[in-house]
């Protein structure tokens, strides 16, 4: 809810889960809706939940707070939408995949091993000239690693956007 | 039981009556059903789907149900798209039905296929394919549930024609949608605070938009407006939710409106916004408009709550829930407040501003046509109308009283709504006479369904507003483009009387302004539809208005009779 007239206008990143009714064509009414309103997806995963019959969708964007409550309320709209949850990285887990294609030949493979090592990230193909490594962690250690990487050559990147869950806070241990 | 005898009982359970629609290849299964069912179910056979679309969206307004319209796949289900697109815009509750290629050819770019699905997504509240005929029951009672509820809406369903055909073994039972919960009543705290906020105002005005019509809210709202004399005016969309003679009631608000009520808003410290979206059309430049009023907005979608205006109160909830809370809240705290200085300068304001004007002389001149218009009128009659000029002259001059007597194309701004849109409304309200208040360019659009009029005996008098010009693009052009005109003049083409012949209807054709009035009083008393061609000024303007973006204050022209200072 909107109190005051004076919304601060300062963008930042939202995360935000939406469950939906699974059944065909709620991707597009979704999407179609962002595009039809201009808003903008960074990042969108769409899978299974516990319960059937109901699909969760991850969307990460960047807005001030004004644009992100309006893209609430038009996604609550949506008749498949049933519940949207509030993703924020204070009360989640936040977590992206990552695969990452690097250059690699004999002299560079042991220091690319090393790093990965190092970074928890694993190396799950190598061949003569390249190497396929495996990132999964927050979005930030995923830019670092890349981020190092790119000296090696990056021959291909595929993310997979980004995948949050609410944490449960106990409050007997408050 | 197969597909088209389960849509007709699905039908027939939620009580539809009529059903407005143009046959096709993918619909014969379910319009031979219709033979079966003439004595329940009335189908009116339009002459372009579109005509179907509009007619359902008029019919809904003046009944409150869900208009149903019917078309058949591709061209047929496209030719609705701009009908539907008009009841999104205005939230009209019309179900949409057409007929799809059989399930088996679905992507295949059959014959008459065209992805429905994907055209209407961004025009409808929600829309379904039917693919099992098991479904057909849950499906449209669901479609009447999401229209009818919450924010009413357009609901498309796309009819596969196997669907039609397949017998119906194990019909679904379960309608319960679980993203569908609309707010109807208002949280108690905002209520509350609300009230405070209307007994702290000194100079408070109401807005009232098409959503006091939809939840029938009209005499709370008239309770609210009494009890503390708060000055009020509707947006277009609300126009006739309100007496028009009520002393305490400023007109129609916006880009067209009145200069008694853009100024009311501009000066009020309290802004009660009811059932409304704050359009452009309305808000003109948001930086400037209602800077000094803090505002309350009352609306059953709480996403147009900050949508174009920041709000200091939001309340989502039902129109009329909602006033009912306030009235009794406000009752409760007894205080006896009526806000009399404000409301006394505002009603000097209405009568300086009042624009009941008999113009008289030839050409005629198009307030003298509303003016004679008014005067036939009975309170309960339907006026509907196309779109430009015409729709102006009769949102400022035209007085409607009666809750749902004037029905337009608002959001959308449809040419061509007019004609279908009374046919609708006829159709709801038979005991009525049903006026289209149209436009020459306007009528030309969906001329064509005079042949349902005559045909289906549908009994509407559509009187045009004959100026040979696509009239609100020409003044547009003589005001922002230094009067070069472009593509704007018809020319007289057609002559409307006789067209309106060529259907062997009765046609009018009226030249001066002594003959109107009789003109008028003739199609009243028909028994069949007429037209009346009304020979007017080419180039008159309606004002006041303000431009585009402009500030709501800087109107220009118009009819305020004493000049000077009023705030």
């Amino acid at each position: 809810m909107i109190e005051g007239k004076k919304i601060k206008a300062k963008k930042r990143k939202h995360i935000i889960g939406i469950l939906v009714e699974d059944h065909p064509g709620v991707l597009a009414k979704l999407s179609g809706m962002f595009s039809s309103r201009g808003f903008n997806i960074d990042t969108i995963i769409v899978g299974k939940t516990a319960i059937p019959g109901i699909s969760h969708i991850i969307i990460s964007l960047m807005g001030d707070d004004k644009t992100i409550e309006q893209i609430e309320k038009q996604v609550n709209k949506l008749i498949d939408t049933i519940k949207i949850i509030d993703l924020s990285p204070k009360h989640s887990v936040v977590r992206e995949h990552c695969l990452v294609k690097v250059a690699s030949n004999p002299k560079t493979r042991a220091d690319l091993i090393n790093i990965s090592k190092l970074h928890k990230t694993s190396v799950i193909d190598i061949s003569n000239s390249s190497m396929i490594i495996e990132v999964v962690g927050k979005p930030e250690k995923i830019n670092n690693f890349l981020e190092l990487m790119r000296k090696y050559g990056i021959k291909e990147i595929s993310r997979t956007g980004i995948n949050a869950m609410q944490r449960t806070r106990d409050n007997n241990h408050k | 039981m197969n597909g088209s005898e389960a849509i007709v009982k699905a039908l027939l359970e939620e009580k539809v009556e009529h059903i407005f629609g143009f046959p096709g290849g993918a619909v014969m299964p379910l319009y031979d059903e219709f033979l079966k069912h003439q004595g329940e179910l009335r189908h009116i056979l339009v002459r372009h789907e579109q005509g179907a679309a509009h007619a359902a969206d008029a019919y809904a307004r003046v009944t409150g149900k869900a208009g149903i319209c019917i078309a058949t796949s591709g061209p047929g289900a496209t030719n609705l798209v701009t009908g539907i697109m008009n009841a999104y815009m205005d939230s009209s509750p019309v179900i949409a039905f057409a007929g799809q290629v059989p399930t088996s050819l679905i992507g295949n770019d059959a014959f008459q296929e065209s992805d429905m699905m994907g055209i209407t997504l961004p025009i409808t509240k929600h829309n379904f394919q039917i693919r099992d005929a098991n479904k057909i029951s849950s499906t449209i009672k669901k479609a009447f549930t999401i229209a009818l509820n919450g924010r009413p809406g357009p609901v498309y369903i796309d009819l596969p024609k196997d669907v039609q055909t397949n017998e119906v073994s194990a019909e679904e039972k379960d309608t319960h949608i679980a993203g569908f919960k609309p707010v109807t009543a208002g949280h108690p705290v905002q209520i509350k605070k609300a009230a405070e906020m209307i007994l702290n105002a000194k100079q408070p005005v109401i807005i009232a938009g098409g959503g006091i019509l939809w939840a029938n809210a009209c005499p709370e709202l008239q309770q609210l407006v009494e009890a503390f004399s708060i000055p009020i005016t509707a947006t277009f969309m609300g126009k006739s939710c309100f007496p028009e003679e009520h002393p305490l009631y400023l007109g129609v608000l916006g880009m067209h409106g009145r200069k008694a009520a853009n100024y009311a808003v501009a000066n009020s410290d309290l802004l009660i916004a009811i059932g409304c979206r704050f359009s452009d059309r309305i808000t003109g430049n948001l930086q400037t408009f209602a800077k000094k009023s803090k505002i309350i907005h009352i609306d059953i979608d709480s996403a147009e709550i900050g949508k174009n205006v920041g709000v200091d109160l939001p309340i989502v909830g039902d129109a009329k829930n909602v006033l009912q809370q306030l009235n009794q809240m406000l009752k409760k705290m007894a205080v006896k407040k009526k806000n009399i200085k404000w409301a006394e300068k505002m009603k000097r304001f209405i009568q300086e501003c009042d624009c009941s004007i008999d113009v008289k002389g030839n050409p005629i001149d198009p307030r003298k046509l509303v003016f004679e218009l008014g005067k036939v009128l009975k309170e309960q009659d339907i006026v509907t109308t196309g779109v430009g000029q015409q729709q102006m002259f009769a949102a400022h001059f035209l007085k409607r009283s009666k809750p749902h007597t004037f029905i337009s194309s608002g959001g959308a701004g449809t040419m061509g709504f007019g004609l279908p849109a009374s046919i609708g409304a006829k159709v709801a309200a038979p005991d009525v006479q049903v006026f289209d208040f149209d436009g020459d360019g306007s009528f030309a659009m969906t001329q064509q369904e005079l042949a349902t009029a005559k045909e289906e005996n549908i009994k509407v008098i559509a009187v045009i507003m004959n100026n040979a010009y696509l009239g609100m693009v020409r003044q547009w052009a003589e005001l922002f483009f230094d009067r070069r005109y472009s593509a704007v003049h018809l020319k007289r083409t057609p002559d409307f009387a006789k067209v309106a012949e060529a259907y062997r209807l009765k046609g009018i054709r009226v030249e001066r302004d002594s003959e109107i009035g009789a003109a008028l009083r003739e199609a009243y008393k028909s028994d069949e539809a007429v037209v009346l061609d009304v020979i007017v000024k080419e180039e008159a303007n309606i004002l006041p208005m303000f431009t585009a973006g402009a500030n709501t204050t800087d109107m220009f022209g118009g009819c305020i009779k004493i000049k000077g200072k009023l705030f």
